[in-house]
């Protein structure tokens, strides 16, 4: 294999592991959103929280595997507590108090990991098998890149079956177009929002904890990533699952062969990407409503 | 009774929709609420379901308060909604549609020995087994209002609140959706109708309640309006 074909397969694995990161932390945003109407200003803040309890839990351990077993599950939890006890208490103020709530609540995560952590980068360190390289059909691929999109595609098959297979997941489709009509036919719907929210910001802290060795932990992560996010959830389509794969797929690619093919314009190709779908559909590529 | 709404007021903001509303529906009536546009019709049954927070007044089912629970413990107490915009599941097949209805933990009369499962559905709606596969959003207005219908039934509801089955239906689909509630009713579900088409509801009602702008005009029997042009003319001729 001759260097440039090596160098194209190399961006394209960057760039699809990133992509799949980004639906980690889009597929939880686009199901509260679809689901509760809230855009959820915290999302990147419980991802990045989540990449914090991996680093600290990674001091106290020595252990990756156990920071990527805890640090999302804690973040979960505390996404499901943010639910129940303080945006459940706002709803009667309509979208902008929950707004406002989750806005607020990623600044106080924001000044809390610095508080706790200081501002400078932490690293995270993956297990010596997960670094270098590895040689698959005469090609060279990063192996921790290969960890990060098995793991999401194994997420990504979960939360499939769950969605398509399940009751759950048909109430919660159901409920992604009408959840007061959920609730009249005699669905707990305010437990389903409580499940729906805990997964979200589960997987946006699995998302936080499997890319922190590659970004390092720091107080900048929620917003670099966080942007991408959104971009993800408008452009996919608001409630849409499927979109928010395609498009951090692209994204992901748009990202890393940006870089390389046009480095200084690679910062806003996601943007110009966004405008142009979102002039010709304005409720983005699988959305039904704008 | 059944049910029982006293002195029920409801307010959309400053505006004060629902005045001293009051109605009653016991086991194996029908009940139809009539009135003009904008009079409150849609409020009350909403008001009842808990999707609206009405603000003072009583609302008894079986003898046991229900005012102010959320939505899905009204369902669960035994009443299934189906609302005016018929709001069925677009990304959903209608097989699944149905299966949103059933509701887990609750064996109810259903009004009578024989519970509403999919087999007694589809042969009351056999269209609806014919487009089980297909997606809700692919059906025409008279088929979501079946399904909408026959969704709140795979509930087991022992009173059925309907607002508004055949607006903007065919005559020929009218006509269905009327038989299918006379059905409903022949098996003992009790019915709260809102309905704008007066020879729909007086061909199935027992009783009839007229709203006035936000309250209660008149109440009476069937029989009772039609021996009475004036009241008709008060309440219901634009």
């Amino acid at each position: 294999m001759d260097a440039t074909t090596a160098m194209y397969v190399a961006q394209g694995i960057h760039g699809l592991a990133y992509g799949m990161v980004l639906f980690l932390l889009a597929s939880g945003l686009t199901l509260i959103f679809g689901m509760m109407g809230i855009l959820n200003m915290a999302h990147a803040s419980f991802f990045m929280l989540s990449a914090y309890f991996c680093y600290q839990f990674q001091i106290w351990t020595g252990n990756f595997w156990l920071a990527l077993l805890f640090a999302p599950v804690i973040t979960g939890f505390f996404g499901i507590l943010v639910e129940r006890f303080l945006l459940r208490k706002v709803q009667r103020l309509g979208h902008i108090g929950q707004l406002i709530l989750t806005a607020g609540l990623g600044l106080i995560i924001l000044e809390g990991v610095k508080v706790i952590w200081g501002t400078e980068s932490k690293p995270v360190l993956v297990p010596t098998y997960l670094q270098g390289l590895v040689n698959l059909a005469g090609m060279e691929y990063p192996v921790y890149r290969l960890f990060i999109i098995g793991i999401s595609l194994i997420l990504l098959i979960i939360l499939s079956l769950i969605l398509y297979k399940t009751r759950l997941g048909m109430v919660v489709r159901a409920a992604v177009s009408d959840a007061d009509m959920v609730n009249a036919l005699g669905i707990n719907v305010p437990v389903v929002f409580m499940t729906v929210f805990g997964v979200g910001t589960w997987m946006a802290g699995v998302a936080g904890v499997v890319i922190s060795p590659i970004l390092t932990v720091f107080p900048g992560l929620a917003d670099q990533v966080g942007m991408d996010a959104f971009i993800v959830v408008c452009v996919g389509g608001f409630g849409s699952i499927g979109g928010a794969l395609l498009v951090s797929i692209i994204c992901g690619l748009l990202n890393s062969y940006g870089v390389q093919f046009f480095s200084q314009l690679a910062p806003i190709l996601i943007f110009i990407f966004m405008v142009v779908v979102l002039t010709i559909r304005p409720m983005g590529l699988f959305g039904e409503r704008e | 009774m059944l049910l029982e709404v006293e002195n029920l007021n409801t307010y959309y903001g400053e505006s004060h929709v629902l005045q001293d509303m009051s109605v009653a529906v016991d086991a194996g009536e029908v009940v139809a609420l009539l009135g003009r546009n904008g009079m409150g019709k849609s409020t009350t049954l909403k008001s009842i379901m808990g999707l609206v927070k009405p603000n003072s007044g009583t609302i008894k089912y079986k003898g046991t308060s229900i005012f102010g629970h959320p939505p899905y413990r009204v369902a669960k107490a035994g009443i299934g909604f189906v609302p005016e915009e018929r709001r069925i599941f677009p990304n959903l097949p209608v097989l699944d549609n149905l299966r949103m209805g059933i509701k887990h933990g609750r064996h109810s009369s259903g009004g009578g020995r024989n519970p509403w499962d999919f087999e007694r559905v589809y042969k009351h709606f056999p269209i609806l087994k014919d487009r089980s596969n297909q997606k809700g959003s692919t059906l025409s207005g008279g088929e979501q209002q079946m399904l909408a219908i026959a969704r709140t039934l795979m509930g087991n509801p022992d009173l059925l609140m309907i607002d508004e089955p055949t607006e903007g239906l065919s005559p020929v689909m009218t006509k269905e959706v009327r038989d299918v509630l006379a059905e409903i009713s022949e098996v003992g579900v009790s019915i709260l109708l809102v309905e704008h088409n007066l020879k729909v509801a007086m061909s199935l009602a027992d009783r009839v309640y007229l709203m006035g702008k936000a309250h209660l005009g008149y109440t009476g029997t069937i029989e009772e309006l039609d021996a009475n042009p004036e009241i008709r003319a008060r309440y219901l001729e634009v």
